[in-house]
């Protein structure tokens, strides 16, 4: 679960934030609702999740609440069978 | 009663001299909306009252007056007019939905110069299109924004200043200055420019089909439509607090997110965070919001979340909503008034207009799913789109068309005389949407008469698109079109034929979408990328996307007469 969480916020902070960016991510910080990933952006994350761990995240699940953090994220894919 | 009802007696006489006589202003004065959002209210016994409640992500809460807006728009200004602002200037708003967003923004109009408000979330690509073509002078915006900028301002040589609102001990790069405006020695006495009537005021930029976005020119004179449109439409009353979901990067964050009730000396709530149902309603809850202004796919996304997450919120304080953006469905009429006691109120208008002119005023009964019927004073249509005519009977789908002269309409696209000129035939404006009017004078909303892409209200022109996409290593042409969504009425969706040598797999498909959501914004990533062998072309290889899109949405493709042979 900790390499997850680790490749999940690893993925965040290199697709989401600019070079430069020295905002603090962690895996509790609040994506969606902090404004760092906008609920468009949430597909192309939804995508890498799916690719990544080989599973199938239903549209209804994918909601701003289950991608607000990395924590919870981590706790979507799992539950849809993502090692 | 509602503020409309008030002037039934004037309806049969409609005159805009009405918002010129509610505003106080006389033929030949200076018209500077800073100065009426902000120094007016304060002149007429409303310093105390709270201009702006605005609320973070972290639930952290900041409260300001009338007085405080027009003392940090005076240092604002100030501040502005020391790094050698001048009016007619054009100087670009880039953040999130900050405080200095909305005081920037009128500090701007203050010096009389030109405020172009851009979406915090576009990217290098597309933010690069809009400051070439606007030649802003100067940026007002965040650290992390700032950042976009700095890759680009090497291609822009009008670009003097980056002014970074939250700059702290960070190391700034040439043309960055750093402006706290809390801690910034305060300006009590500033004299807006006298701005007359038909002075340029806000730049926003919007997506056709073909080219680049064009920049919309707007005038002071639109104060007049958004004052009184928001008066009669929104119904905003002394007591309201209201809350517009609009960012203002896009006109409705402008229009009725900053000038429309500030002009009107109403409280808004403002709330600087991502969606989130519960959020959302919580908010309402928290600042007892009276009076609510969203969007059919915000509305979408609360339906999603059901029945029971309103429930757990106090909601007893709304008593109007409406929705902009898209047509609204007539499920989602229906469900407000079953699950929030309350029916949205559709608005029609786009950025070109300025102001709302077609729409359900309180007291009109709503045709669930209708766009409702002209503002008072608004002159509309639906043309025939081969002879530009309008049509005499109810049910014929047309173009949208609206007669010239309401205050707020749009001056002129920058630097584009020529495209301008070719939105009026006949004496009308054609608004590039298709709808029809029924036999009671209701307009029904068809769809665009054109490639351009509605997502989730935001208009994504498709060679914007197909433009950044070429610029990827892989592509070798790419046709971009929007395809059915349930919650954003329609997303980007791209065709791309790829150069030899790529195979198309799920990483390539995911690397696309990334590379075009930075370098344009999250609106503009195609959520499907269809990988194709080559594209529908006429004969002479102009990409056919009416093709695609009539496939994608199952309907009939039309006349492929000019397809070229395969």
């Amino acid at each position: 679960m900790d390499e997850m969480k680790q490749v999940v916020l690893e993925y965040v902070r290199r697709e989401y934030l600019e070079e430069d960016d020295d905002r603090e991510v962690e895996v509790d910080t609040p994506l969606i609702s902090g404004g760092i990933v906008d609920s468009f952006s949430m597909v192309s994350l939804k995508r890498f999740l799916e690719k990544k761990y080989g599973i199938q995240i239903p549209d209804a699940d994918a909601s701003p609440e289950a991608f607000d953090t990395v924590e919870s994220i981590v706790v979507l894919v799992q539950r849809f069978g993502g090692k | 009663m509602t503020n409309i009802a008030r002037f039934e007696e004037e309806l049969k006489h409609f005159d805009w001299s009405i918002a010129r006589h509610e505003l106080g202003y006389k033929e030949g004065q200076p018209l500077n909306i800073g100065w009426y959002c902000t120094d007016r209210i304060c002149q007429t016994g409303r310093a105390k009252k709270l201009a702006m409640i605005w609320e973070n992500h972290a639930g952290e809460v900041r409260r300001f007056t009338f007085d405080d807006m027009r003392v940090l728009t005076n240092t604002f200004a100030a501040h502005l007019r020391g790094l050698g602002v001048q009016p007619g200037d054009r100087v670009c708003v880039f953040m999130d939905r900050v405080p200095e967003l909305y005081i920037g923004f009128l500090a701007v109009l203050k010096l009389g110069a030109i405020v172009q408000p851009l979406f915090s979330a576009f990217g290098d690509e597309s933010l690069l299109t809009r400051l070439e073509s606007s030649g802003a002078k100067v940026v007002l915006t965040q650290h992390k924004h700032g950042l976009k900028v700095r890759k680009i301002r090497d291609q822009l040589p009008a670009l003097e200043t980056s002014v970074i609102i939250d700059a702290g001990d960070r190391k700034l790069a040439d043309g960055e200055v750093g402006f706290d405006l809390d801690n910034a020695p305060k300006v009590n006495d500033f004299e807006s420019y006298p701005t007359t009537p038909e002075t340029p005021s806000v730049l926003h930029y919007t997506s056709g089909t073909t080219g680049q976005p064009k920049g919309a020119l707007h005038v002071h004179n639109s104060v007049f439509s958004q004052y009184l449109t928001a008066s009669w439409v929104l119904d905003l009353q002394e007591s309201d607090v209201y809350w517009c979901t609009a960012d203002p990067g896009w006109v409705t964050g402008t229009s009725y997110g900053i000038i429309g009730p500030w002009a009107n000396g109403t409280t808004q709530a403002i709330l600087d965070a991502g969606f989130s149902a519960d959020r959302w309603y919580g908010f309402i809850a928290k600042h007892k919001i009276t009076v609510w202004y969203s969007a059919p796919t915000a509305i979408r996304l609360l339906m999603k979340e059901g029945e029971e997450a309103p429930k757990r919120h106090e909601l007893s304080s709304l008593r109007h909503l409406a929705s902009v953006g898209e047509p609204l469905n007539a499920e989602a009429v229906i469900w407000s008034q079953k699950v929030l006691g309350l029916p949205f109120h559709d608005t029609f208008w786009q950025t070109e207009t300025g102001s709302i002119v077609i729409t359900n005023m309180p007291g009109l009964p709503i045709k669930p799913g209708s766009m409702g019927k002209p503002f008072p004073g608004i002159v509309a249509t639906v043309v025939d789109p081969k002879t530009f005519e309008p049509f005499d009977h109810p049910g014929a789908v047309g173009l949208i068309a609206l007669r010239p002269g309401w205050p707020s309409m749009f001056r002129q696209y920058w630097n584009k005389p020529e495209i301008y000129a070719s939105k009026f035939v006949n004496g009308w404006y054609l608004s590039g949407d298709r709808a029809s009017i029924d036999a009671d004078g209701y307009y029904w909303f068809v769809g665009r008469d054109d490639d351009v892409i509605n997502t989730g209200g935001h208009l994504v022109g498709p060679f914007e698109i197909e433009s950044a996409l070429l610029e990827h290593p892989a592509v070798a042409e790419s046709a971009a079109i929007g395809m059915p969504d349930p919650v954003n009425m329609e997303v980007p969706k791209a065709f791309i034929a790829l150069k030899q040598g790529y195979e198309p797999n799920d990483d390539l498909e995911l690397e696309i979408m990334n590379f075009c959501r930075k370098h344009l914004s999250p609106l503009a990533m195609p959520q499907a990328i269809e990988f194709v062998t080559s594209l529908p072309k006429n004969r002479s290889g102009k990409i056919m996307r009416r093709v695609l899109h009539a496939k994608e949405w199952g309907e009939e493709v039309g006349d492929i007469s000019t397809l070229e042979d395969e």
